[in-house]
């Protein structure tokens, strides 16, 4: 997809920054004999990243079997064989956005409360507009006070059409009058933003179960995407909020946002391996271009830098 | 909350109590489960490895393979070290009042940081509202000039604590919309926001100005920075991180960061209300050595409670927690109508009205689920349980269908009023028949339990602990109206979740 070669460019000064914010990088495995204390050692890098404990150990078991086989000796094949693995969780095609054949392309974003979803909204929408597409926005989120009028600030800032209610419409309404304007305008890509909600208020979660039949009523291939937005920081709840929101709003991909902390977002691995689902973009900022693809190679690597920050 | 380690720790107190001779293997054994349980549950890795390295130690130390009551044993040893981590019995560590300072001259300043998204702006109303209630005047500054309409939320959250929450002082707002458009690109904008705050709350006489500064990583110099600049020139009482329960491992490195920078004073989490497992909650103290002074439990500004240790862990051990229950009860009901409840139950003329005010009153007081779970015993025999507040809602909409007379005297409800009634909120007949039926056994069950007099309603509850805890009583809890049990819904690994149509519960 062309949204893509934009990214490219992006991509390369994005990677120095997350680089950077790892400060001196030092890579546990590498120029490293391995050995089983290096082996629990791996595992317990992998827990640190919120990996989680099952799929650390059998990510481990692998390497353990090979290095008592004398096929893995050193620090490095440990990484590569990580790289792999975790590369074929994720294939190309996994990674990229849905769209419509023809018609609008109506991306719903869900999450819990402050993972990111309205900033990941405008990052998401940055790159379709820079792609020359005509987005539209729709603020669904009618719940958290001082909500619209985020998503507004974003849609003058980058100049996109949006569609709103007031504090308190209620949210299927709204995505309803966004999908008909979007009908009526031609827009290439309508982008839905909803309130947080955790996945344990059934009440709330039935709603976004109703904005998006209330979508799928108006535009039957709708929605071509529903983004869970995940916030890196997650521990093992993040698990929870797939299925959940799966259940409810049938997520089909996840963005990953905050990667530019300390946090590595290992829980998208135990994700990927439960419920199937694939993390498509990492948000590395607060601004609409600190967004970037998900890259597996990168992100296995970054579970073995040390950060250099915490004093 | 906090189940996944439940688990972990019955399984052990359950295995070791059930053997005549328990060895030190037995002990580690049982302990690597726990470690597994803890790091399933977030808690963080270097801390779930000294945990369970220092209970085997005191294990062994005690000589707890000698005891007679082995189970029993490491239940206190547990108890005693999950305190320890959670920050110490209230007190014990000669630490300041756990509430927010009084100074004088007022006002007492506190600044709230955090990381991005952590529920700051929340945060700062739900302490307006608990500082509303003790009578203090609270002003909420917005210095957070970064994050699109951060200071518009906080205006709205403001009103709402001045408007909507129980209490006698004035919640004022104090922000500078135009210095966004300055911020970024002029230094210290958010420094002299807060400067014009303090002047402002002085002249007021705002007992507490609270800060609200915007989210940051702490990786993040510059921003880290201005934190510090804000720091130097309010000199703020007390510092506040604000942290998401649902962090993983990575609580403690941010945590740790803003700690060295800022020195808090404590942390206060968030979204505690959620399925997390609560990891963060168990990692936090011992690691930064900042405690952890209030939890967030909901969405409306009243969801804020102290954090208290002692509680927490018999929370985690599965023991429930009678004390916050019947401080929350306290909140809700007056001393005069407790004792009016009490004479009527007594007499058995408890009506529908005062069954329906109870029911209302308990929900002010949180989910079911939540309340129940903090009952001995019923915590771990809730688990599969799921509770639908919605057919709560139901009966409420029942109850407000039934006429005076019905609600005073249900005895007279026949089939006719009962098809009224079903008719009048929506429902089923037969269900009307169901929660008027177990009205009576409530009723009845009411009054022989207030006839039993002190003595004997101890001696009542000490039978049901004797005798395996309250599970016992968990085939009668089930008859609430809301509660059923959840089938397993383990999702298969691999095959690609289709989207369900979510299942209407009945
Ligand atoms: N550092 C960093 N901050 C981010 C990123 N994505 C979002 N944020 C910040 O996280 C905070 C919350 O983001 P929002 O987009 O408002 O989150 P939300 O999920 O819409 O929040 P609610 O609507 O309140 O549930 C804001 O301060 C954002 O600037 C990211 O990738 N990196
Ligand atoms: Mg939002």
């Amino acid at each position: 997809m062309a949204l893509f070669k934009s990214v490219i460019g992006k991509l390369k000064s994005g990677l120095a920054k997350t680089r950077e914010s790892f400060g001196g990088i030092v890579s546990l495995l590498s120029g490293r004999k391995l050995d089983e204390q290096l082996i629990e050692e791996i595992e317990a890098r992998l827990i640190r990243a919120d990996v989680g404990v099952s799929a650390a150990r059998t990510l481990c078991t692998g390497i353990k079997d090979a290095y008592r086989k004398g096929d893995m000796t050193k620090g490095e094949d440990a990484l590569e064989y990580l790289k792999r693995e975790i590369k074929a969780m994720w294939p190309e095609e996994d990674r990229k956005l849905h769209t419509a054949e023809s018609g609008p392309t109506v991306i719903l974003v869900t999450g819990v409360n402050g993972a990111g979803k309205t900033t990941s909204i405008a990052k998401i929408c940055k790159r379709f507009k820079d792609d020359n597409k005509q987005v539209l926005l729709g603020a669904c989120d009618t719940f958290r006070a001082g909500a619209v009028r985020q998503l507004e600030i974003w849609s003058e800032r980058l100049g996109v059409d949006i569609v709103k209610g007031h504090e308190g419409s209620d949210p299927a309404a709204v995505a309803y009058d966004a999908c008909s304007a979007g009908l009526a305008r031609g827009a290439d890509v309508i982008i839905l933003d909803t309130a947080g909600r955790l996945q344990t208020q059934a009440g709330l979660m039935d709603q976004l179960t109703k904005i998006r039949r209330v979508v799928e009523k108006q535009i039957p291939s709708a929605p071509h995407e529903v983004i869970l937005v995940l916030d890196a920081t997650a521990g093992q709840n993040a698990l929870r909020q797939a299925e959940g929101f799966a259940e409810a709003a049938g997520v089909t991909s996840i963005f990953l946002a905050k990667l530019d902390g300390t946090a590595r977002g290992g829980m998208v691995v135990a994700i990927r391996e439960q419920t199937n689902l694939p993390v498509k973009l990492i948000g590395v900022g607060e601004t609409p271009d600190d967004v970037e693809p998900f890259d597996p190679e990168r992100f296995v690597e970054a579970m073995f830098e040390e950060s250099a920050n915490v004093g | 909350m906090f189940d996944r380690m439940s688990d972990g720790f019955n399984n052990v107190f359950r295995k070791l109590s059930g053997r005549a001779e328990i060895s030190e293997a037995n002990v580690r054994e049982a302990m690597e489960e726990v470690e597994t349980a803890l790091l399933e549950a977030d808690v963080h890795y270097d801390v779930a490895k000294k945990f369970c390295k220092d209970v085997v130690q005191d294990a062994l130390g005690k000589e707890v393979t000698k005891s007679l009551k082995p189970g029993q044993e490491m239940i206190g040893i547990v108890n005693d070290r999950l305190i320890e981590l959670l920050g110490g019995q209230p007190g014990e560590d000669g630490s300041e009042p756990k509430g927010i300072m009084k100074v004088a001259p007022g006002p007492t300043v506190v600044m709230m940081c955090g990381l991005q998204g952590s529920g700051k702006t929340t945060t700062c109303g739900k302490l307006a509202a608990h500082l509303k209630k003790q009578g203090r005047s609270v002003m909420l500054c917005a210095a957070d000039l970064q994050r699109p309409a951060a200071v518009e939320q906080l205006g709205i959250v403001a009103s709402q604590a001045h408007e909507k929450m129980p209490g006698n002082a004035p919640v004022s707002f104090y922000s500078e919309p135009d210095k966004c458009d300055e911020y970024g690109k002029a230094v210290g904008v958010a420094v002299k926001v807060c400067q014009n705050a303090l002047k402002k709350a002085r002249e007021q006489d705002v007992d507490v100005l609270i800060l609200d500064t915007a989210g940051r990583l702490h990786v993040n110099d510059e921003l880290m920075g201005e934190l510090r600049q804000v720091n130097t020139a309010i000199q703020p009482h007390q510092i506040f991180l604000v942290v998401d329960a649902m962090t993983g491992q990575d609580a403690v490195e941010s945590a740790k960061a803003f700690h060295s920078q800022l020195e808090i004073d404590g942390v206060i989490l968030s979204k505690f209300d959620s399925d997390t497992r609560g990891g963060a909650a168990l990692s936090v103290k011992s690691i930064t050595g900042a405690p952890i002074r209030f939890i967030g439990t909901g969405e409306t500004l009243g969801d804020m409670e102290v954090f208290a240790p002692d509680r927490i862990a018999s929370r985690i051990l599965g023991m429930g927690d009678m004390v916050s229950l019947v401080e929350k009860a306290q909140q809700e009901v007056s001393e005069e109508e407790a004792i009016r409840l009490q004479e009527k139950m007594a007499k058995g003329e408890m009506t529908m009205d005062d069954f329906l005010k109870q029911l209302k009153t308990l929900r002010r007081m949180g989910p079911m689920k939540q309340l129940l779970g903090m009952l001995p015993g019923v915590g771990q025999a809730m688990k599969n349980i799921e509770f639908d507040e919605k057919e709560l809602d139901r009966v409420e909409a029942m109850i407000g269908s039934m006429t005076k007379d019905e609600r005073e005297k249900p005895k007279i409800i026949d089939n006719s009023r009962k098809r009224r009634i079903a008719k009048g909120f929506g429902g089923d007949q037969s269900r009307v028949g169901q929660i008027v039926k177990q009205f009576g056994m409530v009723s009845q069950m009411s009054k022989q339990m207030a006839n039993l007099g002190a003595g004997g309603k101890v001696s009542a509850v000490k039978q049901l602990a004797a005798g395996g805890g309250m599970e016992g009583m968990m085939p009668g809890l089930s008859g609430l109206p809301g509660m059923s049990a959840r089938g397993s819904t383990k999702s298969g690994s691999g095959g690609k979740k289709k989207f369900k149509q979510r299942k209407k519960r009945r």
